[in-house]
């Protein structure tokens, strides 16, 4: 890297200096907030939204999806795009403890959720258990599925807890346990395409899931 | 995606009042289906009424001893529900083959009976789709048709439903509750709900512009086993190449609606006389008049078989 100051960008600083400049241009600040959009003219919308327990004031697009929100307006790029059509799980978030598809949802409808990125679960000085098992069991390759297969992990375990079955679960009726045949099944939407799934079901299954 | 303006509505009655005085207006609840057409610009609303204020996320019993499933009630609520997991089976069951957990988290009662097909030439806007563009033909008549249905099909159109949970609504006999754009309210037969392609495919259910789902009542538990099993080229995450739900009594009486094989979840009831005499006498009658494709022929053995298979599995159960 060029150690010159005023040079010394890295790709991630210019993906963020390039999504801030496409929201000057295509935001007019004159916008009524949820007013019917003019010929030509995108609607925008004042929005609020709690992220990794802060608050942060944000003025979209009523296109603007929670993803990109997150990544092109807030900056945190943990949450990967890869399909951008719900199919793979890589922008899998947590939306007032629930797993969600932030691709498939409008940053809009998200007002007065809590919600929880990556780099809300943990730290790198300070994992997340789940990430501290993700390292441990190496499960990943390439890493770019790997925020969202932590966030669904978490959530999973969540779900397991709370008693929710799953399509394997034999009996409707009985509590669900966190057996690998579980955990492959609730996992089944974030997809790996490095195929580390033996190492992910191992990192998920070696974090203890029951508080009691 | 084309630009919109979007509005919360905080009552049934506010929401169809929205939608009746806004021209192109949608109502959006988990969205997972709307925004993905949204994006492939097969959906072009003008304005979205976000309806997940609307307090419709209860189960409730009913007077008659069944369920009220509110609209917003989501997927993976309904389908853990202590009440629908003892009484009502093959909903959970159904529920739980579809989609993904996250997407089940999102997905809402009404919503999953409003989803559209998943035909791939409905979704590639280069191609001829008379669901998408009334008129413009059908890619998937002559085209690839693997997946699509062999049965109630027209020569406009050849798409399946892809809903899990209405073909064990189906078999459950469930009511949908609506409010109209004048806030008068119906009740349809969930048989009635969604309808035949015809020569205009393009509209789907009974439901009239800017008519909102309000719940989906189940009728009081009828016992017997109930199975749902899902047939598809992966263990999870896809869509059904067949379905079949049953209900079976211990004298071998019982229901069968099947997915994946019709532009809506599958029931004859007359054929359900058959039971008793086993699957291919069912799956005879319950699909007579199967017009299939050189590639999708197989559905009506894999159909029957399925049947028979759960079938099977009921008088092991039983």
């Amino acid at each position: 890297m060029n150690d010159s100051g005023d040079v010394n960008l890295t790709r991630r600083d210019l993906l963020i200096a390039g999504a801030t400049s496409v929201v000057a241009v295509t935001l007019p600040s004159t916008m009524a907030a949820t007013g019917p959009p003019a010929a030509g003219v995108p609607a925008v919308s004042n929005v609020t939204l709690q992220v990794n327990g802060d608050t942060r004031q944000l003025r979209l697009d009523t296109r603007t999806t929670l993803l990109d929100a997150l990544r092109e307006h807030l900056h945190l790029t943990g949450s990967k795009k890869g399909c951008d059509h719900g199919q793979c799980g890589a922008c899998t978030v947590i939306v007032d403890g629930r797993r969600a598809l932030s691709c498939l949802t409008l940053a809009v409808m998200q007002e007065g959720r809590a919600i929880t990125t990556i780099e809300g679960l943990g730290t790198p000085e300070n994992l997340h258990p789940m990430q501290a098992s993700f390292v441990k069991h190496d499960g990943y390759q390439c890493g770019y599925c790997t925020p969202g297969q932590i966030c669904s992990a978490v959530a999973v375990l969540g779900e397991i807890e709370a008693g929710i079955p799953s399509l394997v679960s034999a009996d409707l009726t009985a509590r669900p346990q966190a057996t690998p045949e579980e955990i492959r099944e609730r996992m089944s939407g974030n997809i790996c395409r490095c195929g580390a799934y033996s190492n992910i079901v191992d990192a998920i299954t070696d974090v203890p899931w029951r508080s009691a | 995606m084309k630009s919109f303006s979007y509005e919360r509505a905080g009552t049934a009655t506010e929401a169809v009042s929205a939608a009746a005085r806004t021209p192109g207006a949608k109502f959006i609840a988990g969205g997972t289906n709307l925004l993905d057409l949204m994006k492939n610009e097969i959906e072009t609303p003008m304005h979205l009424i976000d309806v997940n204020g609307l307090a419709l996320d209860k189960i409730e019993a009913t007077t008659e001893g069944g369920l009220r499933i509110g609209a917003l009630v989501r997927n993976t609520d309904l389908a853990a529900d202590p009440r629908v997991r003892r009484d009502y089976g093959v909903l959970s069951r159904a529920l739980l083959a579809g989609a993904s957990g996250q997407l089940r988290n999102a997905a809402t009662t009404g919503g999953n009976l409003m989803q559209r097909t998943r035909c791939p030439y409905f979704y590639d806007t280069n191609q001829p789709c008379n669901k998408r563009v009334a008129g413009s033909g059908c890619g998937a008549i002559g085209g690839f048709s693997r997946g699509h249905a062999v049965i109630g099909v027209s020569d406009a159109c050849i798409a399946t439903h892809p809903s899990d949970m209405a073909v064990a609504m189906r078999a459950l006999d469930a009511t949908v509750e609506t409010m109209r754009p004048n806030g008068s309210t119906r009740a349809i037969p969930i048989a009635e709900f969604h309808r035949l392609p015809g020569d205009t495919p393009q509209i789907e259910t009974v439901l009239a512009a800017g008519e909102l789902i309000t719940a989906v009542t189940l009728p009081k538990p009828v016992g017997g086993t109930q199975i749902y099993r899902k047939v598809r080229d992966r263990a999870s995450y896809a869509f059904a190449l067949v379905s079949v739900a049953v209900i079976v009594q211990r004298d071998g009486s019982g229901r069968v609606a099947l997915g994946g094989v019709a532009h809506k979840p599958w029931r004859v009831e007359a054929a359900e006389g058959q039971m008793p005499r086993g699957a291919e006498a069912v799956a005879a009658q319950l699909l007579m008049g199967a017009r299939t494709t050189p590639e999708n022929a197989f559905k009506v053995p894999l159909a029957e078989r399925t049947l028979a298979a759960v079938l099977a599995e009921a008088k092991g159960d039983a």
